[in-house]
């Protein structure tokens, strides 16, 4: 064998045993690297009241409701859903059927009580006409929208 | 590829290629920031923000880019020991460096408006920060010796061993939940961004690759030419 096969075996056993080495330890960080819990996860592992982590899920259409500078709303992830309750200032992209993730713990009500709330965008980037087309054809666009569109029945001011 | 492991040959080539690569770049980048500031539409969520994305998303791709071929020159550096492959992954990792905290700055830009917060540490940030880090690793291990194939050693041995990050950054999006959104461009469905965002997109794309191959010829070339100057007064100090 020449010193060049032997390098490129040795780089290339190397570098196959970091990445099998690697893939070891995520699998085993899975549930650590995790930056929220869905609505799921929450009925799945019960976690203890003065427990503190991030919520995550869509805004549940219909269920923001203001008073004053708090806000209750419920967060989905379309299989189950918690109430959350948050005072405080929303970011701009904070509405109905948007994503968000929100971090505090849980009360002994099985409400969540919020001391930070952020917005998730979702992967899609497209100008207000083509949105409003879609929200002409499905529904569901119009609540994201969360303003009227022209040929629809007006969506709901959600904030 | 062996004959350009030979320095005056790749001198030749890079010579031939500098003007071009720069033109490129400042066609592309006039032609991408035009359609970025003026001739794209305004996201119907975002608004006006959506144009940072055509500066945050290639600055991120480059990253990645830069780091893949700096680990690919690590390796045929250490198996075959090509000495101009060296100097790329010498040259390249300040640029790299420098795409990834453009990446990290103007996430933290669209960060505040658009999520409410500049920081957060999902793991697609963390991932991202952490290559940041590795270039500035590599950048310090290359200047940690006296003798420069010492330094080019280690440092192709830690851009090889960074490599692993590549993937995790990728699809950090897929494996866990983050506040990042999922990919939008390089994914299953096809891309998710309206074709009139994507011109910016790719414009501005194009432009970063062009100014990256700009900016590692001059500097593979300085990196030669100083080989030259440290060769000649080693040999008049000892002659």
């Amino acid at each position: 064998m020449t010193r060049k096969k032997r390098r490129l075996y040795f780089v290339g056993a190397g570098m196959l045993a970091l990445f099998a080495g690697a893939a070891l330890v995520l699998t085993a960080f899975q549930d650590n690297l995790v930056f929220f819990y869905s609505p799921s996860d929450l009925q799945a592992k019960q976690v203890s009241a003065d427990q503190r982590f991030r919520l995550g899920g869509m805004v549940e259409e219909g269920t923001v409701e203001k008073q004053g500078d708090t806000v209750r709303f419920k967060v989905t992830d379309y299989a189950a859903s918690t109430p959350v309750t948050f005072t405080g200032i929303l970011p701009d992209l904070f509405r109905e059927g948007q994503g968000v993730v929100a971090e505090g713990k849980i009360g002994s009500d099985g409400v969540f009580v919020a001391s930070e709330v952020l917005a998730k965008h979702d992967e899609n980037y497209m100008p207000p006409e083509v949105a409003d087309a879609l929200a002409r054809q499905d529904p569901a666009w119009k609540e994201k929208l969360g303003r009227s569109v022209e040929g629809v029945e007006p969506a709901k001011a959600t904030n | 590829m062996h004959r350009f492991a030979n320095p005056n040959r790749f001198l030749k080539l890079a010579n031939a290629i500098l003007p071009w690569a720069a033109g490129a770049t400042v066609i592309l980048l006039l032609a991408g920031l035009y359609f970025s500031l003026v001739a794209s539409p305004e996201d119907y969520q975002q608004g006006a923000t959506v144009r940072i994305m055509y500066v945050h998303v290639p600055a991120a791709w480059m990253a990645l880019f830069v780091y893949t071929a700096m680990a690919v020159a690590s390796a045929v550096a250490l198996i075959w020991k090509h000495p101009v492959s060296d100097l790329f992954a010498k040259a390249a990792s300040p640029v790299g460096a420098a795409f990834t905290f453009i990446a990290l700055a103007t996430g933290a830009f669209w960060g505040k408006p658009m999520w409410g917060t500049w920081w957060v540490w999902d793991a697609r940030l963390t991932s991202m920060l952490i290559l940041f880090f590795l270039y500035l690793g590599h950048m310090a291990l290359m200047n940690a010796f006296d003798d420069p194939q010492r330094g080019f050693r280690a440092a192709a041995v830690l851009a090889l061993v960074g490599v692993v990050n590549v993937p995790i950054i990728k699809f950090s999006v897929d494996w866990w939940n983050t506040l990042h959104q999922p990919a939008s461009v390089v994914r299953m469905d096809g891309p998710a961004i309206d074709p009139a965002m994507m011109t910016p997109l790719l414009l501005m794309a194009f432009a970063f690759k062009a100014y990256f191959v700009t900016v590692v010829l001059l500097r593979m070339r300085g990196e030669i030419a100083e080989a030259k100057v440290r060769a000649i007064s080693m040999s008049q100090v000892h002659g």
